[in-house]
């Protein structure tokens, strides 16, 4: 089952990707490869086999704990592309506030 | 001890010499650099992030804290270098990608923690695939790195970077992460050891997630000594990392105790076709190794990699594709300028701040979980994960380890597989199995192909068989005769020669 090139252009949306329209097309026929090749799971006789909800087995649940460890908002601002001393700062989120 | 002596010998020896006075841990820090890597480093590129100061600085510590003390800092001065996707704070950690130019994060990993803990000194950070995501190291923003036995072929990847530098000899010890492969692989390509622990085993937090399920922090080596010590030392629970595991850390110090009476899987059915021979010329002298050390083989049929593969890339990248979220141009990495809104902000700094093959792994991922599609393929991927967790666990029951390739080929041509996405994955076909199961794997080095390309065999075995596998590795290593290493205190190792 191939990918065609409408929903490469709406998974990169999805993705919040911006992919040039000329490289769709490529993509698409790449990303088909590879949906083909995984169609070999269907050969797979998969009777019982549930899917894992979490990583490992020996996953227990823990007690709560308070991570005493914190980063300055200094710190965790220094590496911001854009801040202004108490906040990271980025385009206007609502359009027109202006009336 | 001159710096042309030092830079040859294992991280313990290293270690003992500084300890004992017999060389300081600047030397023993600096041997690496003024030897080989200004002969190496130049055509191999192993090294993206490097910084004399901070070298310095690390020695200086190391001299400090070793001073007097034998057991509490048994890698005091030995040079480490470690991926460039571990949280360094004295280097930036940028995963090779555009999007995180010039990140420095505030913290160190766990594992970098305990490494320097350890009295050990990070002498850079290693190249690797954007991201962790490629089998070659070529799609690295800073370049290629290339395989130190021939500069015209690849290091395997993704954590080619540092697999070339412990080969040819910056620092004894390396770090790496493998999510599929990208520790063995690379070890296999480079001529050194590489290890992949059970999942959980070593503490993620500090590593930037691609797979979450399914990476592991490995190590890079050259002595299985070194790698038993590094191991010992990494891992273990982490509050840090809420999927650490749990409870007692396998015992590796029966490292050099043999291989009597071990049962080691042979699945010849996985072998018969699509691998060279080469490779398979060398699982039959390793499996000779074992069996003349006392090791007894039992055949068996196993699942055949494409599952694995299926599975893979569909679990990988839908975790990926989660995981790359963060990446948004708001909190740190880079922003492309042009965007007069919060949407355009996000999908022109995601647009040009990742490489290709980044965005085909998020767009597949995305795929992969979006309405519509998640039954057929991301559930169905997970049901096959469970499919290939049991095949594995009805192997252990019969033996003690399995021994498999770890690649289909040697290494292959620089550029020969970046055009064309799923040849690079099959080069994973081998190795992947571990990391959907979880368990443990270690790429061990062979004598070179009568090319001289480096050659190796993989090790797989049951959660917390660390030791089982570190065990057949020193068999391997001795080829029956321990005498010849032992008069080179350790030392012996193929090195690359040029051309």
């Amino acid at each position: 089952m191939g990918i065609r090139r409408e929903e490469v252009r709406h998974v990169a949306e999805l993705a919040r990707l911006e992919l040039p329209e000329d490289e769709l097309e490529r993509v698409a026929a790449e990303l088909s490869a590879v949906l083909d090749y995984v169609r070999a799971l269907d050969r797979l006789d998969l009777e019982g086999c549930e899917p894992p909800s979490f990583a490992s087995p020996l996953s227990p649940l823990r007690e709560d704990r308070v991570d005493e460890r914190r980063l300055a908002p200094g710190e965790a601002l220094a590496m911001a592309p854009q801040a202004d001393g108490s906040f990271f700062v980025v385009p206007p989120v609502v359009e027109n506030l202006e009336p | 001890m001159s710096g042309a002596e030092l830079w040859r010998l294992s991280a313990r020896a290293l270690a003992a010499a500084v300890r004992a006075g017999e060389c300081t841990a600047e030397e023993a820090v600096s041997a690496g650099w003024e030897d080989p890597a200004q002969e190496w480093e130049g055509d191999v590129h192993a090294i993206v992030h490097a910084d004399r100061a901070a070298r310095t600085a690390g020695a200086a510590a190391a001299a400090l804290s070793a001073r007097g003390t034998d057991e509490a800092r048994p890698l005091a001065g030995v040079p480490v270098v470690v991926k460039d996707n571990l949280c360094t704070r004295d280097y930036p950690t940028t995963c090779c990608s555009r999007i995180l130019e010039d990140y420095r994060p505030p913290y160190d990993a766990t594992v970098v923690r305990r490494l320097r803990d350890a009295g050990a000194v990070v002498t850079g950070k290693g190249n690797m695939d954007e991201f962790a995501m490629g089998s070659s190291t070529e799609y690295s923003c800073y370049g290629p790195t290339r395989n130190p036995y021939d500069l015209s072929r690849v290091p395997g990847g993704s954590s080619g970077g540092p697999a070339a530098a412990v080969a040819y000899g910056l620092a004894p010890l390396g770090l790496g992460t493998d999510t599929g492969g990208s520790v063995r692989q690379p070890a296999a390509f480079c001529g050194v050891l590489g290890l992949k622990p059970t999942y959980g085993r070593l503490s993620r937090y500090g590593v930037v997630a691609f797979g979450s399920s399914l990476e592991q922090v490995g190590i890079f080596a050259r002595h299985t000594g070194d790698l038993a010590l590094a191991y010992a030392l990494l891992a273990g629970e982490d509050p840090f990392d809420a999927t650490s595991r749990p409870g007692a850390v396998p015992d590796v110090s029966g490292w050099d105790t043999g291989v009597e009476g071990l049962r080691f899987g042979w699945p010849a059915n996985l072998w018969r076709e699509g691998v060279d021979a080469e490779v398979v010329a060398g699982l039959e002298e390793a499996a000779g190794a074992l069996e003349r050390a006392g090791a007894r083989r039992v055949p068996l049929d196993f699942l055949p990699g494409e599952y694995s593969v299926a599975s893979y890339y569909l679990v990988a990248t839908a975790e990926a594709s989660s995981n790359l979220a963060r990446f948004d141009g708001v909190r740190y990495g880079r922003r492309h300028e042009a965007s007069p809104d919060l949407h355009s902000l996000y999908t022109r700094t995601r647009g040009s701040g990742f490489g290709r093959e980044v965005r085909r792994r998020i767009l597949l991922g995305t795929y992969a979980l979006s309405a519509g599609y998640y039954d057929a393929y991301y559930l169905e991927a997970q049901r096959a994960r469970a499919r290939i967790r049991l095949e594995h666990q009805a192997a252990f029951a019969r033996c003690d380890l399995l021994l498999l390739p770890v690649a289909p080929s040697l290494p292959f041509r620089l550029g020969e597989k970046t055009e064309e996405p799923l040849a690079m994955y099959l080069s994973d076909i081998f190795t992947i199995g571990a990391n959907l199961a979880g368990v443990p794997g270690l790429s061990v080095p062979l004598p070179p192909a009568a090319g001289g390309l480096p050659r190796a065999v993989q090790l797989v075995g049951p959660e917390d068989g660390e030791g089982l596998l570190l065990r057949a590795a020193r068999a391997l290593e001795m080829r029956g005769d321990r005498s010849r290493l032992e008069r080179r205190n350790e030392a012996e190792f193929a090195w690359p020669s040029r051309r």
